[in-house]
């Protein structure tokens, strides 16, 4: 569970059913057994209306557990960026009545509330759940560069290079944490990198 | 002074019947300035000075929001009010000095909306006059359904037809025509926002099943006047002040305060801003809660009232105030 934070920094809370016409999951790795357990809680054939759109993580787990759910549609995607496409295509043609539930990493929470937010979805009517790593997406403020799961604090850009401190700092636009030069009066003082986002 | 109720001394620029029971009002700045700019969905507080009376009521501002040489409002007469809406048809005239409180808006437009869809009811089409103006000026995606007693009655059906063509849809109470609402809501692209003004029950209605359809409830916008309720007169104590008051039976609570002399916080006068907001210190009596701020759990503990809207019946009654 994340810790609390400045205001900027994202919460999430549990998945719960909404009232809707047309519900779609989005989850990686373990995102997935949010959506089971919420299962529990939801009306009898809730799922006739649902499609779920499940990326695995490395184990390949859990894709058996959502199928069992007999959502409308279910999709599985090797990677976010493979789905967004669809996804982009499925807003697009959406109409009020659809909501939306994410659940698993921070990264794909994120990922996933950027296209919503573009499709015209207000950020707080978006079910969300996190589950599984705490690494963190991370834009660099110097070179703008996102460096995907960051773990370890400070932080290198992989793109100019530079020591980034992490912070709680977000931005829902970029779907990132903002990076900020760490030793930036003397680039020779190298703080200690301890790996807390895991 | 209370917040965001500076106070625009205006005259009456034009009086115009527009139909059986609905007159419009215009206001200009007497210094000949400029209005203060305002947003589609604001309203105004007019002060009706009526002889030893003070009345002070909201009314949404219907002009268009690019146009401040003059505030625009129409004021529907009802026959068995507290009499504000009687003061503006038979005594207010072109020429007439008045005051009117700077605009404040309690029912704007979510710009991030992709698509705005409006309901209106009656007299609640005057806020979506400025907004559907505001949007067509910047080329808004709008569609508004206007439900009407009959078509002479349809204030501003006409105009609106004229300006915006099938993006206004008109249903006639007396044709026995209703709005399909669930169809409609079910067919609105995502990212649609919804606005509804009205009598109460059509309020409730849409959000009612606007939330049962899945409509988030940041999507869906209302704005509701609860105009003050004649009632019961009943005695109050203000503890803060010092003072003991009566409310008479065709006086808000508020205005009896504000009689007195204390002058608490306000900005909508109908309930819905949560500005005049007081704690109630004892009390032996029943309270008549009329607003739409307070949450149900607030109206039974007993230790809350709004002043705007809500009154009293009972022995003793002490406000912090």
């Amino acid at each position: 569970m994340a810790a609390k934070s400045i205001i900027s920094r994202p919460v999430y809370g549990t998945l719960s059913p909404q009232p809707g016409k047309h519900h779609l999951f989005i989850a990686d790795a373990e995102g997935a057994l949010a959506i089971a357990e919420m299962a529990g809680r939801a009306p009898p054939r809730f799922f006739d209306d649902a499609e779920v759109v499940f990326i695995p993580g490395p184990d390949g787990k859990h894709t058996v557990a959502l199928e069992a759910l007999k959502p409308a549609q279910f999709h599985q995607a090797p990677s976010f960026a493979s789905l967004l496409p669809r996804l982009r295509q499925t807003l697009a043609n959406a109409h009020m009545g659809l909501r939306l539930y994410l659940s698993g990493t921070e990264g794909l929470i994120g990922q996933a509330m950027q296209v919503a937010l573009e499709a015209g979805i207000d950020h707080t009517s978006i079910q969300t759940e996190h589950r599984g790593s705490l690494a963190r997406r991370m834009q660099c403020v110097h070179c703008k560069g996102i460096t995907e799961n960051v773990t370890t604090q400070p932080a290198t850009c992989a793109h100019c290079g530079l020591l980034l401190l992490v912070r709680d700092h977000y931005s829902r636009r970029i779907a990132a944490f903002q990076g900020v030069c760490i030793n930036a009066e003397d680039r020779s003082e190298i703080p200690p990198m301890e790996e807390i986002f895991r | 002074m209370s917040t965001g109720t500076t106070k625009l001394d205006v005259v009456v620029s034009d009086v115009v019947p527009v139909n059986d029971l609905v007159s419009r009002f215009h206001f200009r700045r007497r210094d000949g300035n400029l209005l203060p700019t305002f947003s589609g969905g604001a309203h105004v507080v007019v002060e009706m000075r009526d002889g030893e009376r003070t009345r002070l009521n909201p009314y949404s501002l219907m002009g268009s929001p690019l146009d401040t040489r003059e505030y625009t409002i129409s004021v529907r007469r009802d026959d068995v009010g507290r009499g504000g809406s009687l003061f503006m048809h038979r005594s207010v005239k072109p020429g007439m000095e008045m005051v009117v409180s700077y605009p404040v808006n309690l029912f704007s437009l979510d710009l991030r909306a992709k698509k705005h869809l409006m309901l209106a009811g009656g007299i609640g089409i005057t806020p979506f006059m400025a907004q559907t103006a505001q949007l067509a000026a910047e080329g808004g995606n709008f569609e508004l359904h206007y439900t009407v007693r009959t078509a002479s009655l349809g204030t501003y059906a006409d105009v609106l037809r004229a300006r915006y063509d099938r993006r206004v849809r008109l249903y006639h109470d007396d044709l026995d025509e209703r709005i399909g609402l669930d169809r409609l809501l079910s067919t609105q692209p995502l990212g649609t926002h919804l606005y509804v003004c009205g009598p109460a029950g059509m309020i409730n209605w849409v959000r009612d099943r606007a939330a049962a359809l899945g409509w988030p409830p940041e999507t869906v916008h209302f704005e509701h006047f609860a105009a003050p309720q004649p009632g019961l007169p009943f005695d109050v104590t203000l503890a803060v002040s010092g003072k003991a008051i009566r409310v008479d039976e065709q006086q808000s609570l508020l205005e009896a305060i504000e009689a007195a002399g204390v002058d608490p916080p306000y900005l909508c006068r109908g309930g819905v801003c949560g500005q005049c907001e007081t704690n109630v210190i004892s009390c032996d009596g029943k309270f008549i809660h009329n607003d739409h701020w307070l949450s149900e759990e607030e109206h039974r503990s007993g230790k809350k009232i709004m002043p705007c809207v809500s009154r009293f019946e009972g022995r003793s009654l002490v406000l912090e105030r």
